[in-house]
């Protein structure tokens, strides 16, 4: 699909959780064709001290309203910026960017798994999943009851199984604590979150020869493979997290055995 | 519409806009956003002989207006761009160059020979300035002697349009510019980035795996444009200005300054259409002050 570079229209922007927000924004056009696991290169408004795009995941698209979701993490002053948008406000975005999430083929079963701004891919594939007729899991990962963000829509789409590290709510521990994840027959994992979570969801998927993919996070400059700033090491040598991935199969990747 | 063209040697450039090595692929990464036809040139990603994989994650790091790299000329080497990349790069209606780049003198040597024999590649820009290499890049470019080897060395073999990119990490750029045009180069393309480095504070280790690296964008404009001025008034050969510009402004200053063509880097990352941008606001302020062409502003503020 062709990438562009266009001023989109803040429609709607809520704060979830203390660090959390998600911005809803609006074409003027007919949306390109996004896939699931594909990210946008977002433009911070008049900052100059935030100088490179701010590469954010798409949380979700509503062709029939032209719009794109983005859940993003306030993790510094453009993502700060970003929160505070008002609906009427432009946002220029190059996208759409990278590759996406490999579909399951009908009756696979398909747990999807994640924490914090990780999260934000997988309601997106979820739905896509949905769409093609299977029911998705979900397992998502929390420090404690209060950093649980709103999974609504994810229970729209199928079961969501909880874990907080103090098991103040869901189960104790991590994603892969969880028992529908520990001993669910599962035929593909799909996983986006901090690293040491990917790490972990990839050795138990591994060792029980699991499909699995993950959708890396890495600093980038350009978005778009010419900056070769975001790179992942690879059965195939250095690739670029923008245009090879963001989604990686963890067989393709070095730091599954070495982490 | 004023005319836009500019030479440098004997090569003609449709106008004076030009994408800058390293930050543009292979042209092909930015077609989705503009045509390669409408510019005066592109270099293609720093080649060196043998296929590198560059330096260990991470590589970039944002900086106040700018940002550092230490990509450390990843490029999968000759044999490969000859087969892969060349076939499409001939199909672009615009000057194609390569950006060169080696350990040794013979590796720029034995590069730019194979370069020399390909047609589609009217011009090569020999990379002595790379802070993010071991060995060659800025040792080249930072030490006279070196500096005068490499380029005789390089003329001697490469018989099409010689550009040679300066390092800012210098006392005094205007003494490789001269040596450059001693030794025969068609132009000095300056300034490559500037040598810095960050660390992050909170977690207490350098923000690149290299420690140090090239701050590029706005930040380093003004020394770019200090340095394009001098070099300017230092030689006669053209001199292709670059550093920082974002905008039809900046690349006017630059002209203004003395440059003959300029190359618009950083940019592309933020906006990439950055370049066309440029091309059309060049031809439009000279329309708007009635210049008859881009030559009628190089170096103006010289002549005043």
């Amino acid at each position: 699909m062709k990438k562009r570079v266009e001023d989109l229209t803040v429609t709607g922007n809520k704060r979830l959780g203390e660090s959390f927000f998600v911005i809803k924004v609006s074409s003027s056009e007919s949306l390109p064709e996004i896939k699931p696991g594909q990210f946008v290169q977002a433009l911070v408004p008049d900052s100059p001290a935030t100088f490179l795009r701010r590469p954010l995941s798409v949380h979700d698209v509503d062709y029939s309203q032209n719009t794109i979701s983005l859940l993003v993490q306030i993790a510094g002053p453009g993502t700060e910026h970003l929160s505070r948008l008002l609906p009427g406000e432009k946002l220029n975005l190059i996208y759409p960017l990278g590759n996406s999430f490999t579909l399951p083929a009908k009756g696979e079963r398909v747990l999807l798994t994640g924490g914090g701004c990780g999260m934000a891919p997988l309601l997106y594939l979820g739905r896509s999943i949905a769409e093609a007729g299977i029911t998705p899991q979900f397992a998502l990962g929390f420090r404690n009851r209060s950093r649980i963000l709103d999974h609504d829509e994810f229970l729209k789409l199928g079961p969501v199984h909880l874990s907080t590290e103090d098991g103040s709510e869901g189960h104790r521990g991590f994603v892969t604590d969880i028992p529908a994840f520990r001993e669910g027959e599962w035929d593909r994992v799909y996983c986006c979150g901090p690293e040491p979570m990917m790490k972990a969801v990839a050795r138990v998927c591994s060792g029980r020869k699991i499909f699995c993919e993950v959708s890396l996070e890495n600093l980038m400059a350009c978005g778009m493979g010419i900056c070769l700033c975001c790179i992942v090491p690879t059965t195939s040598g250095n690739l670029c997290s923008c245009t090879d991935g963001p989604v990686f199969n963890i067989n393709d990747l070095k730091w599954q055995t070495s982490g | 519409m004023a005319d836009l063209r500019i030479k440098i040697g004997s090569l003609e450039f449709r106008n004076p806009v030009i994408l800058a090595s390293g930050t543009c692929g292979y042209g092909a990464e930015l077609e989705d956003f503009m045509s390669m036809d409408q510019l005066g040139g592109i270099i293609v990603k720093g080649t060196t002989l043998e296929h590198r994989e560059g330096n260990a994650y991470p590589r970039m790091a944002e900086t106040a207006s700018g940002m550092l790299n230490a990509v450390g000329l990843q490029n999968k080497g000759i044999d490969y761009f000859e087969k892969n990349f060349y076939p499409k790069l001939i199909g672009f209606d615009t000057h194609v160059i390569v950006n060169v780049n080696g350990n040794t003198v013979e590796d720029y040597v034995e590069l730019s020979r194979r370069l020399n024999s390909l047609d589609a590649i009217p011009a090569i820009e020999l990379n002595i300035s790379c802070p993010n290499v071991k060995r060659g890049g800025m040792i080249f470019g930072t030490n006279p002697g070196s500096a005068r080897e490499v380029i005789s060395a390089v003329r001697k073999v490469y018989d099409k349009t010689l550009i040679v990119k300066l390092s800012p990490n210098v006392t005094d750029v205007t003494e490789f510019a001269r040596i450059s045009q001693e030794e025969g180069a068609d132009a000095v393309s300056l300034v490559n980035t500037l040598l810095g480095m960050a660390i992050d504070a909170r977690t207490m280790k350098p923000r690149l795996s290299t420690v140090t690296g090239g701050l590029s964008g706005p930040a380093i404009k003004p020394v770019a444009l200090r340095m394009v001025w001098q070099t300017a008034r230092a030689v006669t050969i053209p001199v292709i200005g670059l550093g920082g510009i974002m905008s039809t402004d900046d690349a006017l200053e630059f002209i203004m300054a003395g440059a003959t063509a300029v190359q618009i880097g950083t940019a592309s990352f933020i906006e990439p259409r950055t370049a066309t941008m440029v091309v059309q606001g060049i031809n439009t302020f000279l329309d708007e002050k009635d210049f008859d062409s881009v030559g009628r502003i190089t170096g103006i503020i010289n002549r005043n």
